[in-house]
């Protein structure tokens, strides 16, 4: 077990304005390694990888790679040195084909000195074939899906020949078997001799596909673990948080009333076909499904985001005409997006700003908004979420993840809804906010809301929710209550089985 | 350490400092170059013709934060002129109803404006340029390229009087400023303005009207050109068709040397309306100094790419120190 370290860090410090990101940071990761940073969001992860690949500079401490001190000066840099990095959200350009993304800024030219596009293919289907992945070079990366544009930015990545690959949260936009693709990918790499960083949140993957990791805390290093495969993920948890998690999802019990929400036949062609479901006060229904199930798409018709075809959406028991978001939040509605970036948050406004927008209209007097109430308010749900910001007038966008998102939930919260629709709402949070985010669910079932959930993660969705409908290509394919609820059962509907 | 938290808490308000640095710095360097630039004449000059750019880069302002621009301003000028001199006809006319009917005129356009960027999603940058040269026509058309009158003594007041030796076009801009400056910062139709140019998107999905909204700002804008164009024409008794040219772009650049940003989402009308005064003082300045015109169009020019560059380095400073 004695393999050489191709990478080492050595007492990293990084400090930002106010906050210490990085304290004296030191490990070591192994050649051909998957390399799992364990850490809840705001633990430091993030700004080692941006050290490591140059985005950031540190203040103190030296980097080792490959027995010899580096400096990177940016991405590309650390790219020439041998540092791939798939990003979160893809780089690729979606009007360029696979190959050209693939070869971009680094074109394969003839003599002439134009293009030599049967090279260029050529030399395309040479790393797709080494990776066992079939994608013809000539696809337009636009009409790829999510999962399939990633595998283009890790063939991307591996082309260039680097000796370590970081993965930032690769598999938080992926279904279960399209992970199990990916990690077939990295498995094939991994026998080509490369490391890899890997970063998730998702604890069941990390047990499948790491081998070594390092624990973060408030910018700490905490611990190694040589041997993933030999720990429990509850003791890396409490690694992780300092404490032990023992309820990872809070039991409820609240009583279940009168039927809130009323979905009858909601269609939209080629999208979604004859749903119909109800949601009773106090009751938290899950909607599970792969990605491109239409989860969403019946989420955002309830919403009036997208206009439906046909179909009917009843709130306590009266007909509504909803062609709006507007018309939605009207009729109590709330509705929390899956990106929370482009769609949960205005980034560059104030915590104030963006909890109240749906409901600025009620803090009016004399066509003024009252400042003082309005941040009376505010700082009251701060408190009762627990909203970790300096100040309520902070920018958003300098909050941690799972902080942005408790102003995205306050902000239905603070508009009254009666109905909350929640789409993925602990994507991409760390687990100790994710527990936080349970425990509003609950307290709003406790309050007589109705609540759809929708979720990629499956012990997340069993462990919430109180019946769970599957969808499969645009319709509802099967409904499951908590109890007999199994990850393999929502998997079976999921890919389409009969019940 | 304090300090670096500050400025991130307050980035929303302190826009405006962006021109009162080169406002500071002309006003000096000029009142040692000219002796004539700190007279009291020459300040109501100066004043007076700002009033006309001040009160269209409010309006400029409101377009600029939900991310649109509007182009047709300095076109609409002249057609407001000729709205107000028609009903007036010298004095025959009621005044009060030939200042409605510019507004209106005013309101008109930028509603079209509005409606079809918002309904049809026209980029705001062609459907204004669209705007621009279809009124530049029309304004031809009607005159018949001959320029409008209004010789009323008391419309004229409006331009050229004063009360405690302030010229009454300064009075009229401060008050629109600051009812701009109230609807963006302590009205709800504020918060929605900026939350379109920082993400329409999440702010529709927030419940944010944002048709009526981005009707609401193109309105504003005709609105605020319809006023100067009352300023302009009450000041100076007599419009061209061709009045008003590139006004647009004196409107944008005060916008932006103001610090609201080119990509929506920030900014404000006090800022503006210092960069209108900046712009007027620096062709004031080079007036006084002999400098050509066409060299006033150069320098323009270069004034607003300066301010677009110092708008970008500004946004990367701000994340490169806070992510």
């Amino acid at each position: 077990m004695d393999k050489e370290v191709l990478l080492k860090f050595e007492g990293i410090t990084k400090e930002f304005p106010g906050v210490k990101a990085l304290d004296d940071i030191t490990f070591e990761i192994k050649k051909g390694d998957v390399h799992v940073l364990f850490g809840e969001n705001g633990a430091g992860k993030s700004t080692l990888i941006k050290i490591l690949t140059g985005v950031y500079q540190a203040d103190k401490g030296r980097i080792l790679f490959e027995g010899k001190e580096i400096h990177p000066e940016g991405i590309l840099d650390s790219r020439r040195l041998g540092i791939g990095t798939v990003f979160q959200e893809n780089s690729l350009i979606p009007h360029l084909s696979v190959a050209e993304n693939i070869f971009l800024s680094r074109e394969i030219r003839g003599k002439s000195g134009l293009i030599d596009w049967k090279k260029t293919y050529e030399e395309c289907r040479r790393w797709t074939n080494e990776l066992g992945i079939d994608i013809e070079p000539r696809t337009r990366v636009s009409s790829l899906s999510v999962a399939q544009q990633q595998i283009v930015e890790i063939v991307k990545i591996f082309s260039q020949q680097p000796r370590l690959v970081i993965l930032d949260e690769p598999t938080s936009a992926l279904s279960d078997n399209e992970i199990d693709n990916l990690f077939e990918i990295i498995r094939r790499m991994k026998e080509k001799g490369i490391t890899f960083i890997f970063i998730s949140h998702r604890m069941d993957e990390i047990k499948q596909i790491g081998d070594s990791g390092t624990v973060f805390r408030d910018g700490r290093y905490v611990g190694s673990i040589e041997d993933i495969s030999r720990i429990r993920i509850e003791e890396i948890i409490s690694m992780m948080v300092g404490r032990d998690l023992s309820e990872q999802f809070p039991k409820r019990d609240c009583e279940i009333g009168e039927t809130v929400l009323e979905v009858k036949n909601l269609t939209i062609p080629k999208m979604i076909y004859d749903i119909s479901f109800r949601i009773r006060r106090g009751e938290v229904v899950g909607l599970a499904g792969l990605v491109g199930s239409g989860r969403t798409t019946v989420a955002k018709a309830i919403f009036g985001a997208i206009p439906r075809q046909s179909g009917e959406i009843f709130v306590n028991g009266r007909k509504l005409q909803i062609s709006s978001p507007m018309d939605a939040i009207a009729c109590k509605i709330g509705y929390l997006p899956e990106n929370r970036k482009e769609e949960g948050l205005i980034l560059n406004k104030s915590v104030k700003d963006n909890l109240t927008l749906p409901s600025v209209g009620s803090f009016l007097r004399f066509g003024l908004v009252q400042r003082k109430a309005e941040r009376r308010t505010v700082e009251a749900y701060r408190e009762k979420l627990n909203i970790k910001t300096p100040d309520i007038e902070r920018t958003i966008k300098f909050l941690s993840g799972g902080n942005q998102q408790k102003v995205v939930f306050a902000k239905w919260l603070c508009a009254q809804s009666e109905v909350y629709i929640f789409d993925e709402p602990t994507r991409g949070i760390d687990i100790g906010a994710k527990n936080e985010m349970y425990k509003i669910i609950n307290d709003l079932a406790g309050q007589g809301a109705a609540i759809l959930v929708i979720s990629s993660e499956l012990p997340e969705i069993i462990g919430v929710c109180d019946h769970i409908m599957v969808m499969h290509e645009g319709r509802i394919t099967g409904t499951l209550t908590s109890e007999e609820a199994t990850q393999e059962k929502i998997m079976h509907y999921a890919l389409g089985g009969e019940s | 350490m304090n300090k670096n938290l500050k400025s991130v808490k307050n980035k929303g308000g302190r826009e405006w400092l962006s021109a009162f640095i080169p406002l500071v710095f002309f006003v000096a360097l000029l009142s040692v170059l000219s002796p004539q630039f700190l007279s009291a004449s020459n300040i109501s000059n100066i004043l007076r013709q700002v009033s006309v750019y001040a009160v269209m880069a409010v309006g400029m302002t409101f377009v600029i934060i939900t991310g649109g621009i509007d182009l047709s301003q300095g076109s609409l000028l002249p057609i407001v002129c000729i709205a107000v001199s028609v009903v007036l006809k010298n004095g025959e006319g009621s005044m009060i109803l030939a200042i409605l009917a510019g507004l209106l005129a005013g309101a008109l356009s930028g509603f079209v404006n509005g409606v079809m960027i918002a309904y049809i999603s026209i980029p705001p940058f062609i459907m204004t340029l669209g705007m621009m040269n279809a009124l530049r026509g029309a304004a031809l058309l009607i005159t018949d390229a001959a320029s409008v009158e209004t010789k009323y003594a008391p419309f004229r007041f409006i331009g050229t009087g004063s009360f405690l030796s302030i010229p009454l076009s300064v009075y009229i801009f401060v008050i629109v400023a600051i009812i701009g400056y109230i609807i963006l910062s302590r009205t709800a139709m504020g918060r929605y303005i900026y939350a379109i140019g920082s993400n329409k998107e999440a702010a529709r999905l927030s419940g944010v009207n944002t048709k009526r909204t981005l009707i609401f700002v193109y309105m504003v804008s005709g609105i605020c050109v319809a006023i100067g164009a009352i300023l302009y024409i009450a000041r100076l008794g007599a419009a061209q068709p061709i009045a008003g040219q590139s006004y647009e772009m004196e409107s944008v650049a005060a916008t932006i040397i103001g610090g609201t940003s080119i990509m929506g989402g920030e900014g404000g009308v006090i800022g503006s309306i210092l960069g209108a005064i900046v712009m007027s003082v620096i062709k004031n300045g080079m007036v006084l100094l002999g400098v050509s015109t066409y060299w006033q169009q150069i320098v323009l020019g270069i004034i607003i790419v300066i301010a677009v560059v110092m708008d970008l380095m500004r946004k990367k400073v701000a994340s490169t120190k806070n992510s």
